[in-house]
This record gives C-alpha cells, sequence and structure tokens, in this order.
C-alpha cells in the first residue's frame, strides 16, 4: 500500500522530516532475496571485469558461512531473503539536476541538496537506491587531476586503481557484513586526490533510499595522496515503512604520508533501517585521518569508524555523535590502531538516550609492540533523558608496548533539573531548555563541522528532541 | 492593584519541611524593596518559590501578578510575564554561549508576546543590543562567546545575570544576593544598571546581606525576614539599623517557650 507523506508524518510525531517517498517506476529492479544469480545478474548488469565478479562470488561464500554476530546489536530482525539487493533506478547518470526523473529530481530539491551544491560544495554524488543517480565535480578540480566518480563508473574509467586497493582495507572477509556489501556493492563514491591539492570545499555524497525492504550496499574507496587534503560529507535519510530496510556500506581510505583526510556522515535513516557499516581508513607518516560521525536515526546502528596508524607521527581522530530515541539502538563508537611509533589518537564519544532509546560505545584501542611514544585519549560522555533509556560503555584496550600515553575517561550523566529551571525561568520551554542542554552536550563536535552541517546538526537533533519532555 | 501580590505565602521543601511561613509582600514598578535577613533564614526559598521552582511546594497563600495567581504557571511561563530571577547560584550550561543563549531567551520572551507566533530578534539588532549592554555593564566582549556559566569566576556570574535581566526587560526582577562576590567597581556598575531599569516598567526586589549595594540602589523599602517571615519593614534606615546592630533585635519571640 502507498502510504502518503501525511501518513507518514503522522505516525512518527513530526520527529522524521524525510519521510516521504516517491512511486517506484524503475529501470531495474533484482528479485528478492540473495543467491549467486542475483550476485551474477548485478556484476553482469554491470558489466564488470571477471576479477571483479569473481571477488563478487567469493564474498557471497564467505557472507553465507560466517554467522551472525552475537555481540553489538538485535540484528534477528533481518530477513535476508525479503531484500532487494539492487535496484537500479535511472537507465543513465545524469549530469544535471534537470536531467533526472521529476520525482527523483523532487527527492533532492525536498533534501535542499541542489542549492548546497550551489552554495559550498565542491562536488556533489546523489545514490538514489543502488546507483548514483547525478554526479558532478568542479571542472577546475577536474583539472587539477582529482578524481570524484561513482564507485562503478571508477571501476568502469580507473580500473588499475580501483584493483590495487579496493578490499585491501577492509578484506572482503572481515565480518559478515562487509562479506555482504562485497558480494552485492553497488555504488558509492570513488575519490583520489593528487599529491599536495588541497580541496578547500566538501565533496558531499548523499544517499537515499526509497523503496520498501531496500538494500543499499553502496562502496566508497578514498585515496589521499601524499600531502594532499579532502573532506567528504555523507548523509543518509530514507522513507518510513512498516517493514525494514538494510543499509550495509563498507568505506576505505589510504592516507598517504602527510596528506589529511576528514570524513564526515550525518547519519538520519528512518527509524526502520538496519545501518551496519564498516569503515577503516589507513594512516602513513606525519598522515591524518578524522572521522565525524553523528548517528541519528536508523533503528539499530553497528558503527565503529576504526584508523590503523601505519606510519610514525600519524594521527588519528574519531569524534562520534549518537542519538538513540524510542525503538532506536546505537551502537557506535571508534577504533584505533598503532602501528607505528609516535602516533598519536582521540576518541571522543558522545551519546543522548531518549525515550527509550539505547546508546552504546564500543570502542578498540590497540597498541602495537613497537609503536613507542603512541598517545591515545579516549572520551565518552553519555548523556540520558529519561529513565527508561540506558547507555553502555564498551572499551576494549590491547596494549603490547610499554612507552605509551594512554587516557580512559567516561561520565554518564542525566540533565539537571537546576540546569532546566535555570534556563526556564529565562522563559524557554522545558522542551527548548532541553534541546538546548543536549545541544551544548555536543558542542565539541559540532563546532568542528563546517556551519552548514553544524546547522542542520542541530537542527536534527532539535527535531529529535521535540515532544520528548514532559 | 499591585505588580506583584504575595499574601500569606507558606512554602515547604519536598520532605514537608516549611521554610516560608507567611509572607505578605506587595511590589510596583517604580519601586525596590530590600530583603535582608540572616543566612538559612528562607530568602532564596522565598525567590525560588515565586520562580516556580518545581522542589517546592506552595501549601498556603497566593502569589498574584497583575492581580492574577500565577501559582499554576511553569517558571518559562513566569518569565513570559515579566518575572526575572539573578540567582544567587547560577548554574553552568557548558556547550551553549552567552550570546546564542540570551538570543533564545529574547525568541522565546518575544514569541510569548507575539501570542505562540515565533517573531525572532534580528540578528544586527540583537547584537546592537548585546553590545550596548555589555558596554554598559562592563561585561568583556568575549563573554558574549563564552560558555553559558562555565568557568566563571563568582563575579563574572553575577554580571552575566544582570546582563540576561538587561536584555529581557523583566518587569519584576528579584535579585538573589547579586552584590555577594561582586568587587567594589562592579558592585557600582551593577547597581548602576538596576537602579537604571527600575522605573514605570520595573519593580525590583532585592535579597542582600549588605548596606553598601543598598547604598547604591537606593530601596524604597527595606524587609527584615527572620525565620520565614518578614518580621519589620521600614525604609532605608531600617538597613543602618540592621547593619549597625544584628539580626538579634529582631529575632522573633520563640513560640511555645521553647529557646
Ligand atoms: N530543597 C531543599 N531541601 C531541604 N532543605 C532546604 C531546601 N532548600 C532550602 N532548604 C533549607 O531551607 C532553609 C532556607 O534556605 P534558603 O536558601 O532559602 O536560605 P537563605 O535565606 O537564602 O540563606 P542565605 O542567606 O545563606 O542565602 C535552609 O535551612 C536550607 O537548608
Ligand atoms: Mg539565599
Amino acid at each position: 500500500m502507498a502510504t502518503t507523506e501525511t501518513q507518514v508524518v503522522g505516525e512518527i510525531g513530526n520527529e522524521y522530516r524525510y519521510g516521504f517517498h516517491d512511486p517506484e517506476d524503475y529501470f531495474f529492479k533484482s528479485q528478492r532475496g540473495l543467491t549467486r544469480e542475483v550476485v551474477a545478474a548485478i556484476s553482469e548488469h554491470k558489466d564488470e571485469p571477471q576479477w571483479m565478479r569473481d571477488f563478487r562470488l567469493k564474498s557471497l561464500e564467505y557472507f553465507e558461512a560466517r554467522p551472525m554476530p552475537e555481540w553489538g546489536g538485535d540484528l534477528s530482525g533481518i530477513d535476508f531473503d525479503n531484500i532487494y539487493y539492487y535496484i537500479k533506478p535511472t537507465e543513465t547518470q545524469a549530469k544535471s539536476w534537470e536531467d533526472l526523473p521529476p520525482d527523483i529530481k523532487q527527492t533532492w530539491d525536498r533534501l535542499g541538496i541542489p542549492e548546497a551544491e550551489r552554495k559550498f560544495l565542491a562536488g556533489v554524488g546523489a545514490q538514489y537506491e543502488s546507483e548514483v543517480v547525478y554526479h558532478k565535480l568542479q571542472a577546475e578540480l577536474e583539472e587539477k587531476g582529482v578524481l570524484f566518480l561513482d564507485m562503478d563508473s571508477g571501476l568502469r574509467e580507473h580500473e588499475d586503481l580501483v584493483r590495487q586497493y579496493f578490499g585491501t582495507i577492509i578484506p572482503q572477509n572481515d565480518n559478515k557484513f562487509a562479506a555482504l556489501n562485497s558480494a552485492v556493492w553497488s555504488g558509492g563514491s570513488f575519490i583520489y586526490v593528487p599529491p599536495g591539492v588541497s580541496i578547500e570545499m566538501p565533496l558531499q555524497a548523499y544517499f537515499r533510499i526509497n523503496a520498501e525492504n531496500m538494500g543499499q550496499f553502496e562502496r566508497t574507496l578514498i585515496i589521499v595522496d601524499e600531502g594532499a587534503y579532502v573532506h567528504y560529507v555523507e548523509g543518509c535519510t530514507a522513507p518510513i515503512y512498516t517493514t525494514d530496510s538494510l543499509h550495509s556500506a563498507v568505506v576505505e581510505i589510504i592516507v598517504k604520508p602527510g596528506a589529511r583526510c576528514r570524513y564526515t556522515t550525518i547519519q538520519n535513516w528512518s527509524s526502520n533501517v538496519y545501518n551496519l557499516v564498516t569503515k577503516r581508513a589507513v594512516a602513513y607518516e606525519n598522515a591524518t585521518m578524522e572521522w565525524v560521525d553523528g548517528n541519528l536515526g536508523s533503528k539499530q546502528t553497528m558503527k565503529y569508524p576504526a584508523i590503523w596508524l601505519m606510519g610514525e607521527g600519524a594521527h588519528g581522530e574519531v569524534l562520534s555523535i549518537a542519538f538513540a530515541g524510542e525503538g532506536q539502538h546505537q551502537d557506535a563508537g571508534g577504533k584505533a590502531v598503532h602501528v607505528a611509533p609516535n602516533t598519536s589518537s582521540v576518541i571522543t564519544s558522545k551519546s543522548i538516550s531518549k525515550n527509550g532509546g539505547r546508546s552504546s560505545y564500543r570502542g578498540l584501542l590497540e597498541v602495537a609492540k613497537g609503536a613507542t611514544g603512541a598517545r591515545s585519549k579516549v572520551v565518552c560522555d553519555a548523556l540520558i533523558l529519561d529513565e527508561e533509556s540506558r547507555t553502555d560503555t564498551y572499551p576494549y584496550i590491547r596494549i603490547d608496548e610499554n612507552d605509551v600515553d594512554i587516557g580512559h575517561e567516561a561520565t554518564v550523566s542525566k540533565i539537571g533539573e537546576e540546569q532546566l529551571f535555570y534556563l526556564m525561568s529565562r522563559g524557554l520551554s522545558e522542551a527548548e531548555a532541553a534541546a538546548m542542554i543536549v545541544s551544548g552536550f555536543v558542542e565539541p563536535i559540532t563546532k568542528e563541522l563546517p556551519l552548514e552541517y553544524a546547522v542542520e546538526m542541530n537542527r536534527l537533533i532539535q527535531l529529535q528532541m521535540e515532544g520528548s519532555v514532559g | 492593584m499591585a505588580l506583584l501580590e504575595i499574601k500569606n505565602l507558606h512554602v515547604s521543601t519536598e520532605d514537608g519541611t516549611e521554610i516560608v511561613r507567611g509572607v505578605d509582600l506587595s511590589v510596583n514598578t517604580n519601586e525596590v524593596h530590600a530583603i535582608m535577613g540572616p543566612n538559612g533564614s528562607g530568602k532564596s526559598t522565598l525567590a525560588y518559590a515565586l520562580m516556580g521552582h518545581p522542589a517546592y511546594e506552595i501549601t498556603e497563600g497566593d502569589i498574584l501578578v497583575d492581580g492574577e495567581s500565577i501559582l499554576e504557571l511553569e517558571a518559562d511561563e513566569r518569565a513570559q510575564r515579566g518575572l526575572f530571577l539573578a540567582f544567587q547560584y547560577p548554574h553552568a550550561v557548558p556547550g551553549v554561549t552567552v550570546a546564542s543563549f540570551l538570543r533564545s531567551a529574547i525568541n522565546a520572551v518575544r514569541k510569548a508576546k507575539a501570542g505562540g507566533e515565533d517573531d525572532p530578534i534580528k540578528i544586527p539588532e540583537f547584537r546592537k543590543r548585546l553590545d550596548a549592554a555589555m558596554k554598559q555593564l562592563k561585561v568583556p566582549k568575549e563573554m558574549a562567546g563564552r560558555y553559558l556559566n562555565d568557568g566563571f569566576s563568582g563575579g563574572e556570574k553575577k554580571r552575566v545575570e544582570i546582563l540576561q535581566m538587561a536584555l529581557l526587560q523583566p518587569r519584576l526582577a528579584v535579585l538573589d544576593e547579586t552584590d555577594s562576590g561582586l568587587d567594589i567597581d562592579a558592585l557600582r556598575i551593577v547597581a548602576g544598571g538596576v537602579r537604571e531599569l527600575v522605573g514605570p516598567e520595573m519593580g525590583a526586589l532585592v535579597i542582600t546581606h549588605y548596606q553598601r549595594i543598598l547604598n547604591y540602589i537606593k530601596p524604597d523599602f527595606v524587609h527584615v525576614f527572620v525565620d520565614g517571615r518578614i518580621v519589620r519593614e521600614g525604609g532605608p534606615e531600617l538597613a543602618e539599623q540592621l547593619e549597625a546592630e544584628g539580626y538579634e533585635t529582631f529575632t522573633p519571640e520563640p513560640v511555645g517557650g521553647e529557646a
């Protein structure tokens, strides 16, 4: 049954603004369920080289052989047989927004993407279901040799580069969901920044699930060459359906000596999306990798952006915000693995739980033998807004080197009655006062975002907070 | 009809202990009332009860603003009616700058005034008013960008309370020991700021232990507050008498013969 936007909005108590969906009028939609035939058909359809087809089929075997993870979140609701693994919405990719089918164009308009592109982005990719339907990079960056393509085009046009790195940072058998992604991946971004090129404005990719029971498996590979810089941002939304969708991405990043990469996610999936993502970066000598990860939506998120500090002097940061509302479990955190000497990492996690939501910090800090002078600091702060909500911390630490400096702090707090009263005595309603306290709580992370994203993040928090108190 | 009318007010804590034990007091615009009383006599409790603090229960009596009872109103609604409390111990709100907090507070009050319709202050106008008020109260410019009361010194907190008052333009300001913690210059500036706002638009209730702030603010009435009650009322001369003699003279007769 088609759900109208009004119904959708009514069901969720004004919290989720992106709950509308478009009629389905697709160029190609695979059957439900996952078989060798489906995987082969995806590869066939994309006209891929044999090695990629083999990679996919091998990955499917790994996926089938691996048990479901027993830790983290409750994944028992995922029905792998009921999912559409591949949907191609349009026949060709558009170079201008006008070239898109009106329904799809309207979606991006409503999400404000074309406007954002005009205002402050160096490039945009927009993925709808399985395929990137729009892609654009500023001409001057193209001239400098920057590559910003969807992953499928990347494979077609730069096969050698892709083959060199694809699946090397996150092996196809890394975990069950990485294996699944490796088997059925489609879309995602492929970025190469040549040595010394610094891209001032962010590149953004936008991911949208529209169909019910859709599985979105984008695959992103970013290579930042020596001394280069890029800030990549992804945003995600989906409509509200009664049955669940699955988003399972793999993101691999290589940050070469002296380079810097910042990867910002604002995940605002609707509350019926399983969001199970593997993200890992390697940072070489004096390189910097930063993950900024905002998880506001989804039913169940499991995501722990990782940084392997492979070269001396490499630095890694993970800034993570998780907001768990009713029926949501955000299992998020970060991993830092110190392999080389004098490497440093900072993991800052802020979580908010309300209306029975649950947020967990799960982190790994590892220092290998020989990584002398490694420094790491982990700070997890949890804010719980009511009695029904819950937070937990699972910090795993493995240190095989003596000469290290490691710090771990964790706090759990509630919104104090006195603080609320103080703000209310200035005329703010209880909900406004609570929202203000929450946005102050996450400020150390939002202040790291470019203004537009900070505003967006605060607005999303505001929406999450509305009607949550009193 | 008085702006604020407190009638036979009794206030208890959650465990049932009665702290305020029958207070009658009227405050009008154009008036400054001082309340002086020993530590623990219930002055802050009275102030909290006026503002609607949820931890205090009003067991008897009434509080009227413009002749209407506000007992059923939440703190935010009382603020929107023009009540303001400068806290004895202002709370910190980490991550929220003084400027953004002030703008939200102003907008909340404006929204209430516009009957629930958003009517946000234009940013340049806000900036102008903020700058002017900060200049007048000699609050350093960079305070606007700091997190509200987070790591502020005692005196900075008090100044920022008055800055909030200046920008929110209440009709009745209750200042709970705003003078404690202020240095001599700050005291003069803050007192001047209060005096300037008192007029046809505003009345003030100043809770203090010291004569000094009253020298600058010049109260019209002084109330001596002991053990949850007003035990004596008079003009400014009463404050001087207190400063000279202490509260001893004003301590009420023990009730029921217990010392
Ligand atoms: N929430 C509370 N729970 C228990 N006791 C309380 C509470 N609030 C106030 N009291 C008690 O009530 C009495 C009056 O406190 P209050 O803070 O009103 O005094 P005050 O006159 O403002 O004193 P000071 O001059 O020291 O500021 C004190 O004995 C205090 O301990
Ligand atoms: Mg007091």
